[in-house]
């Protein structure tokens, strides 16, 4: 076991490493804003006293090592600073805390991508594995072309068809995703119908054709050929030979896909004006209200590194290389 | 066919007019051209041949099997009565691993990386209910202890990567042996391993096959390993039969042209010539991979003119000599010294004068040759580097390097890919020629080429080395190659020389412990070489 | 055994030679084993080419012309109608495809100069350049590029100078991936080694030894991450920070009509009109996926 634990406690060091260089940089974002900066932030007619108490408000005042230790001291406490919106060019200050804007957002998000992968990772994994088992036939070339067409298509042009025949053709469904921290369960999931939808459609296909080609990978291995010739029928084969070897690859590909939709619920929010911290972003983004930027963008990046984290240590306690060593 | 007139009732396996077609360009290509094939219980047949010429394909379709991308197009495969070139999936199912059982040749990739050996041993047995799960682990044990295998009561409980490959190689025979089949299919099973380890694999083989009677078809390209497996030998070319007869007729009255030339590769042997003036030699070299150490103390010198064979098996430093020589792998200590001048430890430090000095020949001339340029490109390089050849001189330069390797002008604007096995060695040497240079390193210049293109090179070098009196430094692990082109033989063990001398020295007695192993253990063309070996060893 | 085999010599061996073909011989071979769809594939990408380099000529209208009626419906006039502004549909589309195309490519370009370039000094040097490249761009990568470009495009501004280069250098580090690991596979050929033997300069190695042996899977890499920088830049557009008006580009156009989505019941040609630019983003990507697909079976030599 101690290898394994070894490699684990490895591939989590390496985890928090990029975790703490990737803030670095998200960090150091904002010391190249341009110089004006404040001054977009507080309007033309800005005084110099509002600018300086703006600027010194950002830290900027001081060198860049230590507002960086400053700003990661803070997150770890559940700080992420203070909104540049509603700031005027008086001094008046009626910004919001960054985490207020966030966090609630964050759960809506999380709510949405989680419904998302319940329906769409057994779904994915189901039609991979048997496209990678009947491969070369009807099935698996009818699947193909399905996918290869889904995943080439822009995810707002899927969303579009779905709300053009589910919501406005035959509207079964809301169009608008708009919910809050009181809606009841039944009128989410009611709510987030469309959005769930169209994130499922494009995962299942980027998913799917992943799974196909790591079975079908492991298939190739003599090792495969070899439980044939000793008589193993195709179900054994599969879940004998094939499986016990699978684990890695496939928390590969669903460690990868929960990483892409938490990425794709960014256009879905947006066509949908669902709360989530994607719309949040991109609004941050038009405004320039940095410290959120950074918030989300921190947010996003942890949950994607984690993701890879989890597929890497499900690979490491599965390899029977680690589990007996020599 | 000889076996029309004997009594069918033993007969097992009988193919016949067997054609199976490969995919590859974009279209389907005869592999097996019509061959039949008969086998009685408990005989041993050696299927041989070299690479390309089908036998592993017609060895797997003795199973029924083909492998993805090979179809079977005509033939009838009877096994005991049953046609598998007929048979449902199902049945053949019945009978593969049960009554049929087969041996890869990479046994590290044939284990299912996730199960004990034990358990995949006992996985055909069980599945059709032989025997009681108990009997079989029990049994399993008993073919282990049989096979020579260390700790044969544990070592089932081994995952796959924690045992060696020769190890591997046995567990898998015990594995095919298990259910006690009619029928075992031997695919080049050891190929892969040292000469050393081969023999007692070998052996081991052997002896289970004759205990439990089994019939196997024993698959290789090496003839003197076949000679002592095999009861009867059939000869592969090109998909064809070339030739069967039984093992001794056909070591001592080959027939046809083709199996006599692969026999009589073995008589050439270069008279030896001491040499004085010394024009390389390694001077007490050290030298490491990250911290792992290869070498240790290495002393070589090579006379001018002549040749020097380092042999050793795989591990023994061979290769890692030649980096150091070459500059690729700077040494951790010592030096070597060309012409009475030491060279810079690397190679970015050596100037373009010392590196044309010494050129180097792969073992494989697919990967030492561009797949992107064509003969002339790749043999005018070095006439354009060195010597600043260019346009007209350079052209006629390379095709008279051509004439030096026996090839012609015909073959300037050939790709790599358009070239046989034999003809890409010797583009290699012209490319090396090209350079003028007074030393050569041929690392295993010879092993992944067919038996008569081999004698073709060597003959070649030969010639080479006596018009332009080129010294030759030939790294190898074939003694008949040894005998065939060197002076001086170093013999390595572990990263240390453990002799070295001139050839008539070396491959005479007495021998130390480790030459006389690795001597003895490459397998002669000779149908009681390993029985005599063995009982030689026991004494 | 003193006979020697009949008669030997060398130029006589046969290998696996294969016939050798002229450039022009080959390319017809080629084409007639395209399947479907990779021809329907190379017939829409040609289309598009045309339309994005005839676009002045074949667009009825100017760029950024706008006429009295804002949302006007499908007509002679206007084949598409006209947007929320009173710009003509097809116009829009037209040039659309120009500005879309044009600064997808020209990302593309940018984005194999660099991750192509780098990866392939990587693969070679295999030292703390190559270590340092290498851990750096895991770090880049660990954060969603979509979310990269995101934050750095409220940093420096929706320009396009900007957009191109930001999509650009973010998209190089998958390429430096791939490069990489592709080239680390030839510059381990013995060709590479012998080469370096001779004493042949960095320049050589990379342009005449390892380049033209990576170019199929670079070719077919290309194209995914044309399509890929491609609905980058659409969503981004779409999302309203990327290529900015009056500049027609259709992620844009899709965003800025969707309103009218909601009168499918009454006017089934106004809810198609945000789907048309929508249309011709996955048009375009599937046809260059269509074509990708059949390149890398041909090339891959996977059989099964």
């Amino acid at each position: 076991m101690n290898a394994v634990l070894s490699t684990i406690l490895k591939r989590l060091g390496l985890g928090i490493a990029t975790l703490f260089v990737v803030s670095a940089i998200i960090f150091s974002s904002i010391s190249m804003l341009p110089g004006d900066f404040s001054e977009a932030v507080l309007g033309q007619a800005a005084t110099k006293e509002t600018v300086t108490a703006f600027r010194k408000e950002l830290g900027l005042d001081k060198p860049a090592p230590v507002r960086y230790f400053e700003w990661v001291g803070s997150v770890l406490q559940g700080d992420f600073g203070t909104s540049f919106s509603g700031r005027n060019a008086s001094g008046q200050d009626r910004s919001r805390q960054v985490v207020d804007l966030v966090m609630p957002r964050l759960w809506n998000t999380l709510f949405l991508a989680g419904v998302t992968a319940l329906i769409a990772v057994p779904l994915a994994l189901f039609l991979g594995l048997t496209a990678a088992l009947y491969r070369n036939t009807a099935y698996d070339r009818v699947v193909n072309a399905a996918t290869l067409t889904t995943i080439s298509t822009p995810e707002f042009f899927v969303a579009y068809i779905l709300i053009l025949f589910f919501a406005s053709l035959w509207p079964v469904f809301p169009s608008l995703a708009n919910i809050d921290a009181s809606t009841a369960l039944g009128e989410r999931l009611y709510r987030v119908a469309l959005p769930a939808l169209t994130l499922t459609l494009v995962i299942v296909a980027h998913m799917m054709r992943m799974t196909r080609a790591a079975i079908i990978n492991l298939l190739a291995s003599p090792y495969i050929e070899m439980a044939r010739l000793k008589g193993a029928s195709r179900s054994e084969i599969i879940l004998k030979h094939a499986l016990p070897n699978a684990w890695a690859p496939i928390a590969t590909v669903i460690a990868f896909n929960l990483a892409y939709l938490v990425v794709g619920v960014v256009v879905v929010e947006v066509v949908f004006v669902y709360p989530g911290i994607g719309q949040l972003m991109v609004d941050a983004v038009t405004s320039r209200d940095i410290p959120v930027v950074q918030a989300c963008a921190l947010i996003f990046a942890a949950t994607y590194i984690l993701l890879n984290l989890t597929a890497d240590i499900i690979g490491i306690v599965t390899n029977p290389r680690l589990l007996h060593p020599r | 066919m000889t076996d029309n007139h004997e009594p069918n009732h033993d007969i097992l396996l009988k193919m016949r007019d067997i054609r199976i077609d490969g995919f590859s360009d974009e279209q389907w290509h005869p592999i097996i051209k019509g061959v039949d094939l008969t086998l009685r219980r408990g005989e041993i047949m050696g299927l041989i041949g070299e690479s390309g010429a089908g036998k592993s394909t017609l060895g797997k379709a003795a199973m029924g099997y083909t492998q993805p991308g090979c179809k079977l197009t005509g033939g009838s495969i009877l096994f005991d009565g049953i046609d598998l070139a007929k048979a449902s999936d199902r049945e053949k199912r019945r009978l593969w691993g049960t009554r049929i059982a087969y041996v890869a040749q990479s046994a590290a990739a044939s284990f299912n990386p996730a199960h004990r050996l034990i358990d995949q041993t006992v996985e055909a047995a069980n599945r059709r209910g032989i025997r009681p799960d108990a009997d079989s682990r029990t049994d399993a044990v008993e073919l282990f202890r049989a096979l020579q295998l260390p700790n044969p009561e544990t070592i089932g409980s081994r995952y796959p990567h924690q045992v060696s490959g020769g190890q591997l190689q046995r567990v898998m025979t015990a594995m095919a042996m298990s259910p006690r089949p009619d029928l075992i299919i031997f695919d080049e099973p050891t190929t892969a391993l040292d000469v050393t380890t081969q023999v007692e694999v070998l052996s081991a083989m052997r002896n289970i096959v004759e205990e439990f009677n089994t019939a196997a078809i024993y698959i290789t390209h090496d003839l003197a390993v076949v000679a002592q497996m095999a009861d009867f030998i059939k000869v592969l070319r090109y998909g064809e039969e070339v030739e069967q007869a039984p093992t001794r007729k056909m070591l001592t009255q080959p027939e046809e042209a083709y199996t006599k030339s692969l026999w009589s590769v073995r008589a050439l042997e270069k008279p030896e010539v001491k040499g004085e003036d010394i024009v390389l030699s390694i001077n007490h070299v050290d030298a490491a991979y990250g911290p792992v150490k290869v070498l240790h103390d290495v002393n070589i010198s090579i006379p001018r003119g002549r040749t020097v064979a380092v042999v050793g098996e795989s591990g023994s430093g061979k290769s890692t000599t030649a980096r150091v020589i070459t500059g690729l792998l700077p040494p951790s200590a010592g030096e070597v010294v060309f012409n009475g001048e030491p060279l810079p430890a690397a190679l970015k430090d050596r100037s373009k004068d010392q590196l044309q000095k010494i050129q180097m020949i792969y073992q494989m001339a697919d990967t030492a040759m561009n797949p992107r340029q064509t003969v002339e490109e790749i043999i005018g390089r070095p006439l354009e580097f060195y010597l600043g050849l260019t346009g007209k001189a350079r052209e006629a330069r390379v095709i008279k390097l051509l004439e030096m390797i026996e090839l012609d002008d015909s073959f300037m604007d050939r790709l790599p890919s358009e070239l046989s096995g034999g003809q890409k060695q010797r583009i290699c040497i012209a490319r090396a020629l090209a350079a003028n240079p007074e030393v050569i390193i041929c690392d295993e210049v010879t092993s992944a080429l067919d038996q008569i293109v081999q004698e073709g090179i060597l003959q070649l070098l030969l010639r080479l080395q006596k018009q332009y009196n080129i010294t030759y430094l030939f790294i190898t692990h074939d003694i008949a190659t040894v005998k065939a082109i060197s002076d001086e033989i170093v013999v390595m063990l572990q990263g240390k020389v453990v002799e070295q001398g001139l050839k008539s020295e070396i491959l005479a007695p007495p021998f130390p412990d480790y030459t006389e192993l690795l001597l003895s253990s490459v397998p002669e063309m000779d149908p009681d070489w390993l029985t005599n070996l063995l009982a030689d060893r026991n004494t | 055994m003193s006979e020697q085999p009949e008669t030997y010599a060398a130029a006589a061996e046969v290998g696996a030679v294969r016939k050798r073909r002229t450039r022009l011989e080959r390319f017809s071979l080629l084409m007639k084993s395209a399947p479907p769809s990779a021809w329907f594939g190379m017939i829409v990408v040609a289309l598009y080419i045309l339309v994005a380099i005839f676009a002045d000529v074949i667009a009825p209208y100017g760029e950024a012309e706008i006429h009295p009626v804002p949302f006007a419906p499908w007509s002679d006039e206007f084949i598409f109608g006209t947007d929320q502004i009173g710009r003509d549909v097809l116009t829009r589309l037209i040039y659309g495809a120009r500005n879309t195309m044009g600064i997808a490519l020209a990302t593309t370009f940018l984005s194999f100069l660099i991750g192509g370039g780098l990866g392939l000094v990587a693969a070679i040097n295999r030292s703390w350049l190559d270590q340092g490249l290498s851990r750096f761009v895991d770090v880049l990568m660990a954060i969603p590029s979509l979310i990269f470009a995101l934050m750095l495009l409220s940093i420096f501004g929706s320009t396009i100078t900007s957009l191109i280069l930001i999509i650009a250098v973010l998209d190089s580090t998958r390429v430096f991936r791939l490069t990489r690991s592709v080239a680390v596979n030839v510059a381990v050929m013995d060709y590479v080694e012998a080469a370096r033997l001779r004493g042949e300069g960095l320049g050589w190695v990379m342009r005449r030894e390892i380049l033209p042996n990576i170019m199929p899977p670079l070719v077919a890499e290309f194209g995914l991450r044309f399509c890929f920088v491609f609905l980058t830049i659409a969503a981004l557009s779409f999302l309203g920070v990327g290529i900015q008006p009056p500049t027609a580009d259709w992620g844009s156009m899709v965003r800025a009509n969707a309103s009218l989505i909601q009168f499918a019941k009454y006017d089934m040609t106004a809810a198609i009109t945000p789907l048309l630019p929508a249309a011709a983003i996955a048009l375009l990507t599937v046809a260059v996926n269509f074509i990708v697909d059949w390149f890398l079976q041909k090339t891959s030599g996977l059989r099964e």
